[in-house]
């Protein structure tokens, strides 16, 4: 489309928490061709009352270039009209927001695919890492990746 | 002098964040890396220890083990990412 402008790809690490209508809202300003939007928002669990919270680290300039990475690859493969990435570091209790995906496109299902895919590239490609502290005060171990989230992968190959 | 980065486990078990190393001119690739670095003492040979585990990122980009590493700004070795 001639004139249309580029699809904004926004990505921030932040120790604050985000405002998931406001990002949409933002994301989505102006853009009139935008159909459907699909917003994720991951939290942290309890673990039935096991954990007190979780720790996120991660290796501050890698972790927003892989993101803005993962998430021009999603512009590109569903033709995007804008896509937000929001994580958060630091300590994060139960019930508090970790990470937010909100994809916007022509269509529902580039909608949902693009949220989709930028969430799975995310959870095995960005350099972020989660330890949990646990309700009795005892510091937990790292949280150990897992092969679902590789085998998530492999739909989009 | 080459910019290490360590993070989470590996941090832990090197002891430390981040260092600045001469390395030895036949530590050409990552997997070199790793292997030199077992050398010079237990925390690294633990955090290290099983090598295949070891993400190894360079200049903020994934590579894999057999990657050369000349001129690496910075190298970054870490565990599988659990993020999201």
């Amino acid at each position: 489309m001639a004139g249309a402008a580029p699809a904004p790809v926004i990505v921030r690490v932040q120790r604050d928490d985000f405002d998931a209508a406001a990002e949409t809202a933002r994301l989505v300003a102006g853009r009139a061709a935008a159909g459907a939007i699909v917003s994720f928002t991951g939290l942290c669990r309890d673990e039935g009352g096991r954990l007190s919270a979780l720790e996120l680290e991660h290796y501050p300039g890698m972790a927003e270039a892989e993101i803005e990475r993962i998430c021009r690859t999603a512009v590109t493969r569903f033709s995007l009209l804008g896509i937000a990435a929001i994580h958060r570091i630091g300590r994060i209790a139960p019930g508090e927001n970790i990470v937010l995906v909100i994809a916007a496109a022509p269509h529902r299902r580039a909608a949902f695919d693009g949220a989709s895919f930028v969430m799975d590239y995310l959870k095995t490609a960005a350099p972020f890492w989660k330890k949990e502290h646990f309700a009795d005060g005892s510091e937990g171990g790292w949280v150990a990746a897992k092969d679902s989230d590789d085998t998530a992968l492999a739909k989009w190959s | 002098m080459t910019r290490l980065v360590y993070f989470a486990w590996v941090r832990e078990r090197i002891g430390k964040g981040e260092e600045d190393i001469d390395l030895p001119a036949d530590v050409t690739t990552g997997a070199a890396l790793l292997s030199y670095l077992k050398t010079l003492g237990d925390g690294y040979a633990h955090a290290l220890e099983h090598e295949s585990v070891i993400r190894i990122a360079i200049n903020h980009e994934h590579v894999e083990h057999d990657e050369p590493i000349a001129g690496a700004r910075e190298i970054a070795l870490f565990p599988p990412m659990t993020g999201g």
